[in-house]
């Protein structure tokens, strides 16, 4: 755990970076420090491993202060990752890599492998092992700047953000692969941000801070929505933080009906049947494996199934993973379906039912009074494994379990 | 063939002999000068308060004719060859001063960053990350120190016959032997074409991780505040080497 007790840095020339910040950290999670530019981010990470000495207050590392160790023995103890990876330009990516378990006096051929396992682990292939990274693309060269944060094993991590350089669809790459090693490996990340979408994504706990370094909240990213502290906090939040916070519901208790689906190899009278039976203008075609083919319009009544063809289908949308996707998916789901309804899918794609925007927004609803609008950190921190579970199943359960150490 | 390699015998030494002595006078100070260079760069970067003075006096010791020196040495160190390798070590020392403080200054902040991060205390950050960082720049600095050494040792000739290949071109001139002239100045001008190119294939062997092209090299040279006169000369240098080495030496030899 780190401690941050009542730190303040003022700058030689007078500026308060920070004022008086007090946060624990704590251990094996993602925190994230959030706010506009210049509030004291990266001043609050570096006084962390000392590359700016803190003016007042004191950090303390697992109990004990900052300042007990030499100094390059605790930034030794903690990877540091940066924007635009900064890279030694003049070693080859698995030198970089091996950088700090070399100066820990790793022979050669250890460090090396190391570096190379590392290479694996996030996601690099180890044919970029002997390039030297200005044949690197940026994201490949973040991805390095973490595997040389991680290779000595260090248990904090220092990340000042590293993803804000690259372009929207990498970030969200780069963002998944944390959370999928941040599974595995279980570290204390300190995680800085301006962006408020990518701290409610990563975070496990989440700290907005306002101009001059002052703490505006340090919540739980579900209460953060839910329950922002003061107008501030809910400005920074952006507009539509009610929808984003439905990404904190699952969608596993939503109802789903059957009645409108049809597999393409129906007859006629089953059509017609099924059409009297649900009363939808609208019948979801799948294939013979239960894939979801398009939505049939009411002349689908008088021909069978199979006389339908694709071409005729209105098309179904991106269907939500039932249970594992959020109510916030399947509301999107259903805002953009043609027909207003939206399908649910198994993890093969299969369908297992649709459901309207009525069923959802009562689901909505019931969420809601379930939580309370204020919504209890126990409720959140389920949230968070649940939306993660969008993500990866291990990434799920890795999180739950924290949650209940917590 | 004779009237052009035929040496006259009060030069006291071989086509051969020349050539060995002209560049030992010519690079040994450039050596002497990266030696005393890298030192007083290292204090510039550390100290930044101290570069503007340094780039001062360099500047001014730049701008003394070479004659002036040798005439102010030559009651001190004689006629000799240290008389003409003195201000020599000084012109490259001028040049070179900037070339590795800009070089240094080139690391981008996040690598520093990244270096202090990862327990690199400040002579391991020097000597692991901006020294081979800054080669590139280094290298443009040495390349044109080493060229415009070449050219001005013939100069030497003034004082005691002290020039290599310029006590040919005077013996040239002395002699009415056209041919000789001919041998000195275009001599002078493959040497420098030949130390060049052979400092760009050691800075290429040592530099692997150079993008083709050595631009950012270039990037790190051209910047920050220097007098106008050396970055002139140090960008046309690093951008068009061949040509500008060679019009340089020859220019400067006819001279
Ligand atoms: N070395 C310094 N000397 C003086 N003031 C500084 C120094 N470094 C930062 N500051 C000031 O401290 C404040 C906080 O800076 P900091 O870099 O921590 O902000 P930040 O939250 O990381 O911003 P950004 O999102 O733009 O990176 C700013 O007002 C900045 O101008
Ligand atoms: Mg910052």
């Amino acid at each position: 755990m780190i401690q941050i007790d009542s730190v303040t840095k003022r700058y030689p020339d007078g500026t308060v970076a920070v004022d008086e910040l007090s946060l624990e950290i704590p251990d094996g999670s993602i925190t994230v420090l959030v706010g506009p530019s210049g509030c004291g981010k990266t001043t609050t990470l570096r006084m962390i491993n000392r590359m700016v000495e803190l003016t007042g207050g004191r950090i303390l590392l697992d109990g004990a202060d900052i300042h007990a160790q030499p100094v390059n023995a605790l930034r030794r103890s903690m990877g540091y990752v940066i924007q635009n990876a900064g890279l030694f330009q003049h070693r080859t990516i698995v030198d970089n890599i091996a950088t700090v378990p070399r100066m820990l006096g790793w022979d050669r051929d250890r460090a090396r492998k190391r570096a190379r396992d590392l290479m694996d682990r996030v996601g690099l292939d180890a044919s970029l092992a002997k390039r030297y990274p200005y044949q690197l693309s940026g994201g490949q060269q973040q991805r390095v700047g973490v595997a040389r944060a991680l290779a000595a094993d260090p248990p904090v991590l220092l990340m000042d953000e590293p993803f804000s350089a690259v372009d929207p669809i990498v970030r969200k790459v780069l963002q998944a692969e944390l959370l999928r090693i941040q599974a595995e490996l279980g570290k204390t990340i300190v995680f800085v941000t301006h962006d408020i979408d990518e701290a409610i994504k990563l975070g496990d706990m989440v700290a907005v801070l306002r101009t001059g370094g002052k703490l505006a909240q340090y919540a739980p990213p579900d209460e953060l929505l839910s329950a922002p502290a003061d107008a501030f906090v809910e400005d920074f939040l952006g507009t539509d933080r009610g929808i984003r916070r439905l990404s904190f519901f699952t969608s596993a208790g939503l109802e789903l009906t059957t009645a409108p689906i049809i597999a393409v190899d129906s007859s006629a009278a089953q059509v017609a049947e099924r059409t009297k039976a649900s009363g939808a203008p609208y019948l979801l075609l799948t294939d013979t494996d239960g894939k979801p083919l398009g939505w049939t319009g009411p002349a689908a009544a008088a021909k069978g199934g199979a006389a339908l063809s694709v071409a005729e289908l209105l098309p179904h949308g991106r269907p939500f993973v039932f249970g594992k996707e959020s109510l916030r998916d399947a509301l999107d789901c259903a805002v953009l379906s043609p027909t207003g309804w939206a399908v649910a899918v198994d993890d093969g794609g299969r369908v297992v039912g649709v459901t309207s925007q009525t069923t959802i927004a009562e689901a909505i609803r019931g969420a809601h009074a379930e939580r309370g609008a204020a919504g209890s950190p126990s409720a959140s921190a389920k949230a968070a494994a649940a939306e993660a579970a969008a993500v990866d199943p291990a990434i799920a359960e890795s999180k739950a379990a924290e949650s209940k150490a917590v | 063939m004779n009237a052009y390699f035929d040496m006259p015998s009060d030069l006291q030494h071989s086509y051969l002999g020349l050539i060995g002595l002209h560049l030992r006078e010519a690079l040994l100070p450039v050596l002497f000068g990266l030696v005393v260079a890298l030192p007083v760069a290292q204090l510039c970067v550390r100290f930044k308060w101290l570069y503007s003075p340094v780039l001062w006096v360099t500047t001014v010791l730049y701008a003394i004719p070479s004659l002036a020196f040798f005439v102010v040495l030559i009651d001190y160190t004689g006629a000799t060859e240290t008389t003409v390798m003195i201000p020599l070590t000084v012109y490259s020392l001028v040049l070179l001063v900037p070339a590795i403080v800009d070089g240094v200054r080139s690391v981008s902040p996040d690598t520093m960053a990244a270096a202090t991060a990862m327990g690199f205390g400040p002579v391991q950050r020097y000597l692991k990350v901006q020294l081979p960082i800054a080669v590139p720049a280094i290298f443009a600095g040495l390349r044109l120190a080493a060229v415009s050494s070449i050219s001005l040792v013939s100069v030497g000739t003034l004082i005691g016959n002290q020039g290599a290949l310029g006590n040919l071109l005077a013996d040239g001139q002395f002699y009415h032997r056209t041919p000789l002239i001919v041998t000195s100045v275009v001599t002078t001008a493959l040497l420098a074409i030949l130390v060049d190119g052979l400092l760009v294939l050691i800075q290429t062997l040592l530099t692997p991780w150079a993008p083709r092209g050595g631009k950012s090299a270039g990037k790190g040279a051209g910047k920050s505040g220097r007098p106008s006169l050396l970055r002139r000369r140090t960008t046309s240098a690093a951008r068009e080497p061949e040509p500008a080495a060679a019009r340089a030496a020859l220019e400067d030899a006819v001279r």
